[in-house]
């Protein structure tokens, strides 16, 4: 491997923290959506890093398989995301509390 | 030598522009931060000998999935996202407190994990497209087809979200 797993793991792990810091900071939905893709990817890179580690090929079929989620997650998502706008004229979630009450 | 160099200065490029992507307010700018980042990972899979996942990311994350996003956020008209009152400030500052935790955390278990990692393989044999193929066609043909009813799902799904009215 050209660096050691940790190096790969701690990577993964910041992207992962920071795509958790954006769900908690953003208020808009998309930029929401953007920072979960953000953290599939840091999960991706860790069974990428996992799968040259052990020299087996099931990370990467994981990974395969993660990407074909993300796929149809973002699309129902931001299907969900321009009905929402079309109903309530807005993305930012303190303004969404239809289950509120 | 110099790959561990390309892989070191490639992360801190991907770790840069995922925090960009956080901080910008402006979602536009932030799509295009997202693809930089998934041209970086690209290359980190290209350095971990992954190279059909490196072209699928190209193209599903850099090239489908980010140009979703980014004809949704012109088709809402988004402007720059206001500033904040301030008890979300607090909310803010909480928030932080509680990644740099889970930061921590996950640090700390693999410190402490299993410790001796084994040497890895020099010679990897499982990077190329032949194999990955055949371990989707034999072991995890069952996961393939259910991936597929999955992408139909979606498919009627989103059909059905994009009606007049709902």
């Amino acid at each position: 491997m050209v660096v050691p797993l940790e190096h790969v793991i701690v990577l993964s792990m910041i992207l992962f923290s920071i795509g958790v810091l954006g769900v908690l900071f953003r208020r808009n939905a998309i930029t929401i959506f953007m920072s979960i893709e953000l953290m599939l990817n840091a999960v991706n890179l860790a069974l990428v890093g996992f799968s040259r580690y052990y020299n087996s090929v099931d990370g990467q079929v994981f990974v395969f398989l993660v990407m074909t989620l993300a796929a149809a997650e973002v699309a129902v998502g931001l299907a969900i995301i321009i009905a929402l706008y079309r109903n309530r004229q807005t993305v930012n979630i303190d303004e969404i509390n239809l289950m509120k009450n | 030598m110099s790959l561990a160099l390309l892989f070191y200065l490639t992360a801190s490029i991907a770790v840069g522009s995922a925090i960009f992507v956080v901080l910008n307010r402006n979602a536009v700018y932030s799509a295009i931060l997202l693809v930089l980042c998934f041209f970086a990972l690209a290359v980190l899979y290209l350095l971990l000998e992954a190279y059909f996942l490196a072209v699928l990311e190209v193209f599903i994350y850099a090239g489908a999935i980010m140009v979703l996003f980014l004809f949704v956020i012109m088709l809402l008209n988004l402007g720059r996202e206001d500033a904040l009152p301030r008890f979300i400030q607090l909310q803010r500052a909480l928030s932080l407190l509680m990644v740099v935790l889970f930061f921590f955390g996950i640090f700390l278990i693999m410190l402490n994990g299993p410790g001796v990692l084994h040497q890895p393989v020099e010679k990897f044999s499982a990077g190329g497209i032949y194999s990955l193929g055949e371990a989707l066609f034999t072991k995890y043909l069952f996961p393939f087809e259910v991936a597929s009813l999955l992408l139909l799902v979606a498919l009627i799904g989103t059909v059905y979200l994009a009606k007049k009215k709902i």
